[in-house]
């Protein structure tokens, strides 16, 4: 994608800290993270529950600060990049409002930076065709399944062609079978886009198919344990096939290894 | 959005709403129904000198003179309002004393709507003014408005700005306002912090400022508290209308008409009744608006049912 030459890479982490102040006392939930992910790449980020993913995240969002360490967007201070809408978020929850129709809330942050009516209407349209739901845009979010409104959060992070995709568990909610069809609809929205995507996820198999590099975590403090390039390139059509393949087989397993702890500690801190 | 899709999300619920409307409005007119039966029943069967436990009557008495007839009462309203000759039929005269409370009520309960919202908005978007004026919101009300209304009348009796002098009814208004304020404000403070974290931290993820996020999602969401806060702020606008109308004096209204029809109900028991079924009425009719209102913002309470 011409338009999204960069030298930046889309986020560059390094030394990351994060410490909560609760009641109970200090809680460290990232030490010592250190990642680059390169424009237009995807990584995602998996681990145990309570490891930090969603607080890395919203450290790239801008929706918390970092305690240690520096962290830059496309160069940028996340502030600055969240300013500049350099990126588009997907939280867990689709976060519809529920007063808004689908178009309306695919094109709630075009609305908001003033885009003018017919450019809007048109890029609604574009949008909703693009994650599949031309037939449901007067429909209000109540009328959809959970599955849909996460392709309306989908769209409507994508209304603004961001450079980078934060989504954080956005599939996390849906059977087996629509998850894979929305991995395989996402990876092709995504290389149609060139935008760069920060992904987190609990599913190794999702990790592997959808990413190009998976970044393995570790809990108490959250830290960085792996990183594994799945080898499957962007230019990689992820279909139902790639499923089936010996190579995404044994990514499955070499991430579910690091997962568990299982001596490859040789391999942490590859790919820096 | 397609026409048809336009026409189908709308006519949906439209026709579900309808059977429900009939289904009510029948329950309704039963139930009034049910309360001339039961009054002509005990009317009927029930002691002349009513029911006394202990020396005191827990049952009204059943003579004409306390319980008159329904159909007694109806006749009476259809009937002229004084035996003068040319007198205006009795319903009449209630109904424009009732259409002039209701009117007094209006202003007050727009006035208290509008100030309650505008408090509402400024304790969210201000937090030393949740902390510095909720208190105050809260005492306001404990200010018994009978002590209240006579001041304010003689307030008003005093303000005169070149040729206009405060007319008695604004300070019957005022005190509607009072009242109405209340409930208005409370329930858009919680409405306007009902927002899920989710929603206000995506209006921070588009640079979006406070303004954006009171129009775009504070408000919108505020809508299905504000609704029954309006429900409750005419409620007290037309209580409010009437005990003020008593107590400053005020003859047009029916808070009046009621105090002096009773006064006759020794020579004329139905007709006391008559502005007690205008007050009635006039609760209906200003609920009935306000109803109207939660109908036209109907898409904004979709909330409500997820
Ligand atoms: N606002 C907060 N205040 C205090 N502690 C927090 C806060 N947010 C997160 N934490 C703590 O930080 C740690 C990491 O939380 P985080 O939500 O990032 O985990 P996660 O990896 O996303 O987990 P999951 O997979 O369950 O979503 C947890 O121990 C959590 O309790
Ligand atoms: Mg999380």
């Amino acid at each position: 994608m011409s338009k999204h030459e960069t030298t930046a890479p889309a986020v560059r982490a390094t030394g990351i800290g994060k410490t909560f102040d609760t009641k109970a006392g200090p809680v460290q939930a990232l030490t010592d993270v250190d990642l680059e992910v390169a424009a237009g790449e995807f990584v995602s980020l998996i681990g145990p529950s309570g490891c930090g993913k969603s607080t890395l995240m919203r450290l790239v969002a801008d929706l918390d600060g970092p305690t240690t360490g520096r962290l830059e967007v496309f160069g940028k201070s996340p502030a600055q990049a969240r300013q500049d809408q350099d990126y588009g978020i997907a939280f867990q929850q689709a976060g519809l409002l529920p007063w808004r129709t689908v178009a309306d809330n695919i094109g709630l942050p075009l609305e908001l930076h003033r885009m003018d009516r017919s450019a809007r209407a048109a890029r609604v349209a574009e949008l909703a065709e693009l994650v599949g739901l031309t037939d449901f845009a007067g429909s209000y979010p109540d009328q959809l399944s959970g599955g849909m409104q996460q392709r309306v959060a989908i769209a409507r992070s994508l209304a603004e062609q961001p450079r980078l995709l934060l989504m954080d568990e956005p599939f996390g909610a849906l059977d087996e079978m629509t998850r894979e069809r929305m991995q395989t609809e996402l990876s092709r929205i995504v290389a149609e886009t060139g935008a760069a995507v920060v992904f987190v996820t609990h599913s190794i198999p999702e990790a592997v198919f959808l990413s190009d590099r998976v970044v393995v975590m570790s809990p108490r403090p959250g830290r960085i344990t792996t990183l594994i390039s799945t080898g499957i390139g962007p230019g990689v059509v992820r279909d139902e096939q790639l499923r089936e393949t010996t190579g995404f087989f044994e990514k499955v397993t070499e991430v579910r290894e690091a997962l568990h702890g299982a001596p490859v500690g040789s391999s942490a801190r590859e790919g820096r | 959005m397609t026409i048809e899709q336009t026409s189908l999300r709308a006519g949906r619920p439209r026709a579900r709403g309808t059977a429900a409307r009939v289904r009510a409005t029948a329950l309704g007119l039963l139930g009034l129904v049910a309360v001339a039966v039961i009054w002509e029943v005990y009317k009927v069967f029930g002691p002349d000198d009513g029911v006394v436990v202990a020396g005191h009557r827990i049952l009204p008495r059943t003579t004409d003179l306390a319980m008159p007839h329904v159909w007694e009462m109806v006749a009476r309203l259809l009937g002229p309002t004084t035996s003068q000759a040319g007198a205006a039929p009795l319903w009449l005269t209630v109904a424009q004393a009732a259409l002039v409370s209701l009117g007094i009520a209006a202003v007050g309960w727009v006035v208290g709507t509008v100030v309650g919202i505008a408090l509402g908005v400024l304790m969210q978007m201000v937090r030393v003014a949740e902390h510095g004026l909720l208190p105050w919101v809260v005492l306001s009300q404990t200010v018994p408005l009978i002590a209240f209304a006579p001041v304010l009348k003689n307030w008003g009796a005093q303000i005169e700005v070149g040729d206009w002098r405060w007319p008695q009814w604004l300070s019957v208004a005022v005190i509607a306002s009072y009242l109405a304020f209340f409930p208005v404000a409370v329930g858009m403070l919680k409405g306007l912090q009902s927002p899920p974290r989710t929603h206000l931290e995506l209006m921070h993820t588009y640079d979006a400022g406070r303004w954006a996020t009171l129009v775009k999602v504070r408000l919108p969401a505020a809508v299905p508290y504000l609704l029954p806060a309006l429900r409750l702020g005419v409620a007290s606008a037309v209580v409010g209308t009437v005990v003020a109308e008593v107590s400053t004096g005020f003859m047009d209204g029916i808070g009046r008409q009621l105090v002096s029809f009773a006064g006759q109900a020794s020579g004329d028991p139905a007709k006391a009744w008559a502005p007690i079924f205008g007050a009635v009425v006039l609760g209906l009719v200003a609920a009935g608006l306000v109803g109207l209102i939660g109908l036209a913002l109907r898409s904004y309470r979709r909330g409500e049912a997820t």
